[in-house]
């Protein structure tokens, strides 16, 4: 009898099986993600979520009886007062005799619930999404080596020792050196033990002098010597990326209400997600402007406290100098998105127009604007604010600006899948 | 101590379990199970593992080694849920029916557990794959982990050539087969080449000695005394091709992996895989009940005949009695918890029952089991039970008025036509035979299950398959189950197929399906 301790081996056995079942109901969980992120609160885009999918399109079909046809006859067991000949009403079919039949794989499971991780969720949440148009291709700085196999080495450490490798050299100069093998030894002492035992000394002798020297050589020669070793052996390589940075603008003013900035955040946050978790080497840049534009950092983007009012010409501004400043226009592919709740200051509109029209969208690979809310909506449905006039005249000059509207949190991801949807929107 | 007996400390006190604990008591299990009850087992290996490797266990339909498919990732994520949500509690063991035999245990069970678990599935159900003869006819204990190393690796392999989605249609395909992927006979030897080449000459000899020409003038009457036309050409090719094909054959898995026109090599031994691995289940699907109650009755022996000899604490006894308890409980028909027949409990009933009327009969054993009654030998009676029946001929057998009585078993005919059920017989003498004779059918996959058999397959032509169904007392089959099905089958065979359900008894045809594969 044996006991072997399993349970240090390593665990979800089933990680594979898991990953070709989410693949094969991808369908369902999309729709399912879809519902799921409506409920979601800003701070929960990144993570784990509960999802349940219609288990039908998941069952696994095969050649079974019609339950509502035909007779059967069973056995159950706890009779109380039947006696033979006693007719029962059919009990409706989930209940009491049904069960006798019922295939042990259970019946009448509707829908499926289970928990995606966070990356199965976001694998989904962003699939076939990609930024547009990301043409300019440069070396980035090496801060991306990769390490690669490159043949092998004679030192290193011994968890890189390639055996095979090693047991080659090893091979090659036990026979060169000639050592003897063991058969042979074993051989000449057979051969030995019979001449001992015929008696014939000279032949014996001779042997002996041969074993001698044959086990000699065998213990001066190693088996493996040190000079056999060899290491796998890693290179660095540098990996060439795609330098890419995206601008992110957003109006901070006062008519923003705090419904309006939970739109914009949420926006922003889907696409920070996106671009951190697809594009690991976009820079990213956070702009917030009331009258006045200032970079700032991630966390007083999204959790910062300011007002005041509204001129957007200075986050345009602001963005000029720093892709002066930064990252100079032929080596970057440069996005921008902007959210705003369509209002600016109405004396700075031409100059507003006028830097997007000569400065950043020239520059730009793609900009997007979103506009929250429904101030600028009129009771037909057109749009009407400052912003949007003004930069729908645009969108007819410019293939690389998109506007949208968000109203509430559930269009939020629609809309911005349209923005990124796929490499080919851009074409 | 006042007590005449000499008693042996008890093997373990308190919850915890250690490996020695586990080790100590395995030797005295080991000494009463093969000593005094006379069980034969495979050596065994134990291994202990966590909720979560059972988990996964489950989800790989209990075995160790599985190859990769996303019916095991529905499976997983579904039991997962339901033991999370605490719907549903984790078995207590796992056993493989291999040579050595695996049993897994959790690290969660306590000791008193642990040494129920060794009992029931280490001696039991070892006892059990060993010795009966569908295990020994079907099942290859010795090489089962082998196997499905070389599946798994297999698999994955196919996976990486030809891409997981080609591996998983075919995988698909043949899962929903699976239960018609079966041999139930042993296959007929093949003739040798040269008996079969012996056979022939001798007959072409009987023929051309025989040969008179006359005998062609003579028209052939049929039944209805018209004159048959004479069979042509292509007619004798086919009834030759039919013979050739080994049918009818009901392993339809068998035969779309030897005759399917379109697949690949490596399709084929995908297919002998499912094919493999259902068969290997077989076995077990025909002795659940039969199984549990070996199983069960082996627990319930060692452990107390471990508690008389004072190897057990009093309160060890009472946590084993309070499981094993919940164990064979069998709920009325009519409780909430009830769903079927409760293998276990019906399994443990008829061995206890067995033993009683091998050790104290009645009169109305004695007339009902005179083979049997006060030989006074229960446990050699058992074991040749164990070796020698099924769940079906073991209830025909076996099944006594004592436990008919005992559990309140009565038979309902249930015809869909008619608005009520009617109770055909219950516990008392006129019943017993029609209640034993209808749960034995119960148990009998081959009534249980829909008869399926491959008829014709046109390997010249049109290549068109015709499966048929055997319908019996109406039974027909589940339409959108069928048609998805049969569109597997399409799929694999790679042209048309057709399934014609037929009627028994009239030989009347009831209802046709057709499928063709997706282009």
């Amino acid at each position: 009898m044996k006991v072997l301790d399993r349970r240090l081996n390593p665990k979800s056995k089933s990680l594979g099986n898991r990953q070709r079942f989410v693949r094969r109901a991808k369908a369902h969980i999309r729709e399912a993600v879809g519902e799921a992120l409506k409920r979601r609160k800003v701070s929960e885009v990144e993570g784990s979520e509960e999802i349940s999918i219609r288990s039908k399109d998941l069952k696994e079909p095969s050649f079974t009886f019609d339950r509502e046809r035909g007779e059967r006859e069973y056995v159950l067991p706890g009779n109380e007062s039947f006696r033979p000949g006693d007719q029962i009403l059919r009990p409706p079919s989930s209940a009491g005799a049904g069960g006798a039949e019922g295939s042990p794989d259970g019946e009448g499971e509707d829908s499926f619930v289970f928990t995606l991780s966070k990356e199965e969720f976001l694998e989904i949440f962003f699939e076939d999404l990609a930024l547009p148009n990301l043409a300019k291709r440069k070396l980035k700085k090496m801060n991306s080596p990769m390490l690669t196999r490159a043949g092998f080495q004679s030192e290193g450490p011994p968890s890189k020792v390639n055996k095979i490798a090693t047991m080659r050299k090893s091979l090659a100069r036990r026979i060169a050196l000639s050592r003897p093998k063991l058969a042979e030894i074993e051989a000449l002492e057979k051969a030995l033990a019979e001449a001992e035992k015929a008696g014939d000394e000279k032949r014996a002798a001779a042997l002996r002098d041969e074993l001698h020297r044959k086990r000699t050589r065998r213990r001066a020669i190693a088996f493996i010597d040190p000079i056999d070793l060899r290491y796998n052996r890693f290179e660095r390589k540098p990996r060439p990326t795609t330098q890419a940075v995206m601008f992110c603008l957003m109006d901070a003013s006062a008519s923003m209400t705090e419904e309006l900035k939970d739109l914009a955040k949420r926006f922003f946050m889907l696409l920070h997600v996106f671009l951190t978790r697809h594009y690991r080497e976009v820079d990213l840049v956070f702009i917030r402007h009331t009258s006045s534009a200032m970079e700032v950092d991630e966390d007083t983007f999204f959790y910062g406290r300011a007002t005041g009012g509204t001129v957007v010409s200075t986050a345009l501004e602001e963005m000029r100098r720093i892709v002066k400043a930064r990252y100079p226009v032929d080596d970057w592919n440069i996005y921008a998105a902007q959210a705003s709740d369509g209002h600016n200051f109405r004396d700075d509109m031409p100059s507003t127009l006028r830097l997007l029209d000569q400065h950043i969208l020239p520059i730009c690979q793609y900009y997007a604007y979103i506009e929250v809310g429904d101030d600028g909506l009129l009771d037909d449905g057109e749009r009407m604010s400052v912003l949007w006039q003004g930069y729908e005249q645009l969108v007819a000059r410019h293939d690389n600006f998109s506007l949208a509207q968000v109203l509430e949190p559930s269009e939020i991801f629609p809309v911005f899948h349209d923005l990124f949807a796929g490499p080919e929107r851009a074409a | 101590m006042a007590r005449g007996k000499k008693r042996a400390r008890p093997l373990f006190e308190g919850s915890e379990w250690t490996f020695e604990l586990i080790r100590k008591s395995y030797d005295a299990i080991e000494e009463v199970a093969l000593g005094e009850l006379g069980l034969d087992v495979y050596a065994n290996q134990i291994e202990l593992i966590t909720a979560e490797q059972m988990l996964d266990a489950y989800a790989a339909i209990g075995m160790p080694l599985m190859y990769r498919h996303w019916t095991f990732g529905k499976r997983f994520a579904r039991e997962e849920l339901l033991y999370r949500k605490g719907v549903q509690a984790l078995a207590y063991e796992l056993v493989i029916n291999s040579d050595p035999c695996v049993s897994y245990i959790m690290e969660e069970n306590t000791m008193t557990m642990q040494a129920l678990v060794i009992a029931h599935a280490a001696f039991g159900h070892n006892h059990f794959f060993k010795n009966n003869y569908l295990f020994r006819q079907w099942t290859r204990a010795e090489y089962v982990l082998d196997y499905l190393a070389f599946a798994k690796g297999y698999v994955a392999k196919c996976e990486e050539r030809y891409g997981i989605d080609a591996v998983e249609a075919v995988l698909d395909s043949a899962h929903a087969l699976m239960s018609h992927g079966v041999s139930r006979y042993a296959r007929r030897r093949k003739p040798s080449e040269k008996m079969r080449r012996d056979k022939a000459r001798a007959r072409r000899e009987h023929e051309e000695r025989t040969f008179d020409d006359l005998w062609r003038t003579v028209p052939e009457r049929t039944k209805k005394g018209r004159r048959r036309k004479t069979l042509s050409r292509r007619h004798l090719e086919h009834a030759k091709s039919i013979e050739e094909l080994g049918l009818p054959e009901e392993n339809l898995l068998a035969f779309l992996e030897r005759h399917a026109p379109k697949l690949e090599d490596w399709q084929r031994e995908l297919i002998r895989i499912v094919r493999s691995l259902a068969q290997y289940f077989y076995p077990q699907r025909q002795t659940k009940m039969m199984n549990e109650g070996c199983a069960t009755f082996v627990h319930y022996e060692i452990m107390n005949r471990l508690f008389e000899k004072g190897l057990l604490t009093q309160g060890a006894m009472l946590e084993f009695l309070h499981m094993h308890s919940s164990v064979i409980t069998q709920p009325g028909f009519n409780d909430r918890r009830f769903s079927g027949i409760n293998p276990y409990a019906l399994g443990f009933a008829m061995m206890r029952d067995i033993q009683r009327i091998c050790e104290t009969p009645s009169e109305e054993d004695r007339e009902w089991f005179p083979e049997i009654a006060g030989n006074g030998d229960a446990l050699a009676t058992l074991r040749d039970a164990w070796a020698d029946y099924r769940d079906e001929s073991f209830v025909l057998q076996f099944l006594s008025p004592r436990v008919i009585r005992d559990l309140r078993l009565f038979a309902i005919s249930d015809d869909a036509e008619e608005p009520f059920l009617t109770v055909e017989a219950i516990h008392e003498e006129e019943g017993y035979k029609r209640i034993r004779q209808t749960l034995a059918r119960q148990y009998d996959l081959a009534y249980q299950e829909p008869d399926i058999q491959v008829i014709d397959a046109n390997l010249k032509g049109n290549r068109r398959l015709v499966l048929r169904h055997l319908v019996r007392d109406g039974k027909l089959l589940e339409k959108n189950e069928c048609s998805r099905t049969l569109r597997h089958v399409a799929e694999l065979w790679g042209y048309r197929v057709r399934l014609v359900e037929v009627c028994a008894e009239t030989g009347k045809t009831l209802k046709e399906y057709d499928a063709l594969p997706l282009p």
